[in-house]
């Protein structure tokens, strides 16, 4: 296949609204609100945000496993958003996702290899060589056993069922791979392990990957460009290194902040978030962030801040008085 | 190799690469849900008398054309030579005897063993049917109003509801006339047969809403499951959605509504024919039997023991199994 | 919680209606001609024909059907061999018992609430009873010999256990006399007497139910987090069950009872005819042998209307106890 030229995939105002039933007169829930955003082919992007900020639904917006309210999704040059099943049907097999809970995943009832034959299977797929021949090749790549594809997931472990499912993202050969929150669910040990199978598989195959996760840590660990999100929206976005050692948004530091450093003693060097939780049913006006905010002021409850890009760089914050500068004077460590 | 606390199969250890795959060239099979539950189930013995009881009594409703064959007697023949001045059978016990084992009914004289045999035979034929024809209907309607949701889920719970307001026997007696008239015309000989294909009939209209209803529960339960989610992801049609991805997760609650229908059938067979629906009279059937022995309570209390006994003892094995069954399936109720 | 009543009470309507549409579509259906079933005695062909006219069965179906339904609201009048005028609500003449059909209803529903109410109150004791004796003492043999109970007891027939009853207590030991009605109010000793029976015989089979459903209920309560709590807080074993762990546990069993009882009291037909009593159950098979439509009517309706009541309030106790269900 000829590649496109522009980037593989490309959100533009991408809004997603879940309409609240029940008497009380609320607006819809704005899960997400106008999202913009690149992924290059090869190219790993991060997205993080706390418990809320509609990261999840932004993965699978852009499986299309939701229908967007608002906005464009574009892969490989086509537009997604509004294709219906049979156009959608040959781009699936170059867009998976890869889910957070590993056995829930699974379907109980299926031998893995079936599990992993599935998608291959549902698109017609046969690839030279057989259907059993790779998903032996696939099992390899994850680091299973071959020899277990006639096993049920309720016979393997967390950290191998996720080897499954990422098995079976891998079947079509897709070019683009949707990761929502692919170690939350592990322990931290094997974390590390499928970390370093996402990371490997990164290298090796050229995916792109978008990563979606609340753990600062394994999005720095396995992704060049990381956007950071809040109630909805994009507030930073950038390079990994200019996120992690530059961050301008004052939500961003804040995030960073809060990572407990080995060996820093005494208390915390940044102001931390203050007021209360917002909701996504009201988020607040102007700047969502601004009741959190120790830097905010009048013209943030007017104006809400685009996303633009400052000094020139790649790194673009919205965010009226962005902070500039390292997040610690001091040298950070880089992560293993 | 680590085996599971939980249940004991076996677990396959973290292997970096394919390499731990060369020393291990035999290859295990895994057990599947379904096997786990066929394994549990025989280590219940409950489970196991019960179940041969179950499949004796159907051997011996299968085989009522030997065992006549065999007795030498048949369900409608007459012994009105061994009945008293009042019609009451000679001998104690109701006429029990070498050749009658179970005695002979008064009044008509007909031998009570092999009309329970024939009894047996009508009670599990309709019950089984019944009970296969409502798991059709219910996991079909059940499934396709958890899965598509909307007009169609509420229209089915709407029937569902209507069907529970009904009385059931009542609109049963009215019902079975009226089918016998419209399918069979109002010639006076009904066969055996269409009597019962019509109870059949009747009980699958009622029955299918209890099927309904678990795989309706059970469906919704599983739509929102990643594992849906991840088909649908890779681009699985509403076709595969529902045969191969959750079809056989419903396998369990089908079971459960099975082995609870047939046992309400039998019972509910009985009620019919107690209060004198559906089968014709030379159709032998417990309630039949019981209803005309109620005449009979003080004279010769014999004829009620029999088939009361005998339909007690098929509702209780049957019973017993359905319940070691649905422990089987889910383990974690409390025993 | 007012949009959850609407909601409701508009399918409870909905549900009638549609049973007295099907009854009177199924009783068309049968295969015998109405007039006969209604005609009094000695009828010659004029005469079927006149009272054919009377009772409005030339007319269409429709008509027949909108004339009934509004006569339960507003009362109509019948020919004078039917009685006049019927106030509201109106519910037809019934040639087969000869008198109104609201009498009818009147004389055989006390019958049958007199059979079940008290049966009620029956299984559900000994029901709950068996379920707490054999949790708290769970795996040992009283346990296991009480879940066997149960299930024999679900497995036995009414008419069996009611025919050996009567054989045993009446026909043998003579204890109880034969069982029959007598109004609570006439003679309180005489009605427990003639219904006790029938009592017994429907609270062992329903009980077996209860007392699995009260068990499994309460293991599972007292297995929840907040019991362990209650009994870590120091509270003795028997405030630990009464207060918390029986509260949660009986909700299911009261709401299954609930909607038990509404069934039932749509015509406990096999315990009436066991026992020989004229309740609303034969009152309503005898109807359809002998094919008198505005009885049948009336009787499916009433046993479809406590149905559906009871549903109703089992509904709205779950939304009492449980917020999610109104506001979800």
């Amino acid at each position: 296949m000829v590649d496109e030229p522009g980037p593989l995939l490309r959100v533009r105002g991408l809004t997603k609204h879940f309409p609240v039933r029940g008497r009380r007169r609320c607006g819809p829930v704005r899960a997400v609100d106008g999202l913009d955003f690149e992924v290059q082919a090869g190219e790993t992007l991060g997205l993080v945000g706390e418990s809320g900020c509609g990261k999840s639904t932004t993965g699978r917006l852009l499986v299309r496993l939701l229908d967007p309210t608002g906005g464009s999704i574009e892969f490989a040059g086509r537009d997604l958003t509004r294709a219906g099943r049979r156009q959608l049907r040959p781009l699936r097999a170059q867009l998976q996702i890869i889910f957070q809970d590993p056995y829930a995943s699974l379907n109980p009832r299926h031998p893995v290899g079936q599990i992993i034959a599935t998608p291959l299977r549902v698109n017609r797929i046969n690839p030279p060589g057989g259907t059993k021949a790779r998903v032996r090749d696939l099992m390899e790549l994850v680091g299973l056993n071959p020899d277990h594809d006639n096993r049920y997931p309720h016979e393997f472990s967390g950290g191998q069922c996720q080897r499954v499912g990422i098995a079976r993202a891998l079947a079509t050969g897709p070019r683009l791979v949707v990761a929502d929150e692919p170690v939350s669910a592990l322990d931290v040990s094997i974390q590390a392990q499928v970390v370093n199978l996402l990371r490997r598989l990164h290298r090796d195959l050229g995916l792109a990957f978008v990563l979606i996760s609340h753990d600062l840590a394994v999005v720095r660990h396995l992704c060049q460009r990381v956007a950071v999100m809040y109630l909805g929206r994009i507030v930073e976005i950038g390079d990994r290194d200019d996120i992690y050692e530059r961050p301008q948004h004052p939500y961003t530091r804040a995030l960073l902040s809060a990572v407990p450093q080995v060996g820093q003693l005494g208390p915390a060097r940044w102001p931390g978030l203050t007021g209360d939780g917002t909701t996504p049913l009201d988020p607040p006006s102007g700047c969502r962030f601004r009741t959190r905010c120790p830097k905010a002021r009048e013209r943030c409850a007017v104006e809400e801040p685009a996303l633009t890009r400052r000094d020139g760089g790649g790194q673009a914050t919205a965010c009226h008085f962005p902070d500039s500068g390292p997040l610690r004077p001091e040298r950070v460590r880089a992560a293993a | 190799m680590s085996l599971s606390p939980v249940d004991g199969t076996v677990r396959a250890p973290i292997e970096p690469g394919g390499a731990a795959g060369g020393s291990r060239a035999r290859r295990t099979a895994g057990r599947s849900p379904g096997q786990l539950v066929w394994l549990r189930l025989r280590a219940d013995r409950t489970a196991l008398v019960s179940g041969a009881t179950l499949v004796l009594f159907l051997l011996v409703a299968l085989a009522a054309p030997l065992i006549e064959l065999a007795y030498g007697i048949g369900p409608q023949d007459q012994f009105q030579g061994k009945l008293d001045g009042f019609g009451l059978p000679l001998g104690h016990a109701g006429g029990v005897s070498g050749e009658h084992f179970f005695g002979l009914e008064p009044g008509l004289g007909r031998d009570v063993f092999i009309r329970l045999v024939y009894g047996l035979r009508t009670s599990l034929l309709v019950a089984v049917t019944a009970a296969v024809l409502t798991a059709v209907i219910g996991v079909v309607l059940g499934t396709l109003a958890g899965y598509l949701g909307g007009w169609l889920d509420a229209v089915v719970t709407w029937i569902t509801d209507l069907t529970l307001a009904l009385p059931f026997l009542v609109v049963a007696l009215a019902l079975t006339p009226m089918l016998t008239l419209r399918l069979h015309g109002q010639r006076d000989a009904v066969p055996p047969a269409f009597g019962v294909g019509v109870l059949i009939v009747i009980f699958a209209v009622f029955g299918w809403t209890g099927t309904a209803r678990l795989v309706r529960g059970q469906v919704i339960a599983l739509r929102e499951r990643e594992f849906v989610a991840a088909a649908r992801a890779s681009g699985a049609g509403p076709g595969h959605m529902l045969f191969r991805q959750l079809l056989p997760n419903l396998w369990a609650p089908i079971l459960v509504s099975f082995s609870l229908a047939v046992p309400q059938f039998v019972t509910g067979e009985a009620a019919l024919s107690f209060i004198g629906v559906g089968l014709t009279e030379e159709t032998p059937s417990f309630g039949r039997m019981i209803h005309r022995s109620l005449g009979y309570l003080q004279t010769d209390p014999a004829f009620v023991f029999f088939p009361g006994v005998l339909i007690f003892a098929l509702v209780f094995a049957v019973n017993l199994f359905g319940d070691a069954l649905r422990d089987a399936l889910d383990p974690k109720s409390s025993r | 919680m007012a949009r959850f009543l609407v909601k409701r009470t508009l399918s409870a309507v909905l549900t009638l209606f549609a049973v007295s549409v099907l009854t009177f579509l199924m009783f068309f259906a049968l295969p015998r001609d109405p007039v006969t079933g209604m005609c009094p005695k000695n009828c010659n062909p004029e005469r079927l024909e006149r009272v054919r006219q009377e009772l409005g069965l030339s007319d269409p179906l429709v008509d027949q059907y909108a004339g009934y339904m509004k006569g339960i609201v507003t009362g109509r009048d019948l020919g004078g061999a039917q009685g006049g005028h019927c106030d509201a609500p109106c519910l037809g003449w019934s040639y087969v018992n000869n008198e109104a059909v609201t009498d009818t209803l009147a004389r055989v529903v006390p019958v049958t609430l007199s059979i079940v109410i008290p049966a009620a109150i029956l299984w559900l004791l000994l029901g709950v009873g068996l379920g707490l004796v054999s949790a708290l003492r769970r795996g040992t043999w009283v346990d296991r010999a009480a879940i066997g109970c149960t299930l024999a007891g679900a497995s036995l027939q009414l008419y069996f256990v009611g025919a050996v009853l009567l054989l045993v207590f009446v026909y043998t030991l003579g204890w109880l006399p034969v069982p029959s009605y007598t109004s609570l109010f006439d003679d309180p000793v005489r009605w427990a007497g003639g219904l006790v029976l029938a009592w017994l015989s429907l609270a062992l089979l329903f009980s077996a139910g209860y007392a699995r459903l009260f068990r499994a209920q309460l293991l599972e309560t007292l297995g929840e987090d907040f019991v362990r709590t209650a009994r870590a807080k120091g509270l003795s074993g028997s405030a630990v069950y009464g207060r918390h762990a029986l509260r949660a546990a009986i909700t299911p069993v009261v709401t299954v009872a609930g909607l038990d009882v509404g069934a039932a009291l749509g015509g406990t037909v096999i315990t009436e005819t066991t026992f020989g009593i004229q309740g609303l159950g034969r009152t309503a098979v005898d109807a359809v042998r002998a094919g008198d439509l505005p009885t049948i009517m009336a009787t499916v309706l009433v046993a479809a209307v406590f149905v559906v009541l009871a549903n109703m309030l089992v509904d709205l106790l779950y939304a009492v106890i449980d917020p999610r269900v109104r506001l979800g």
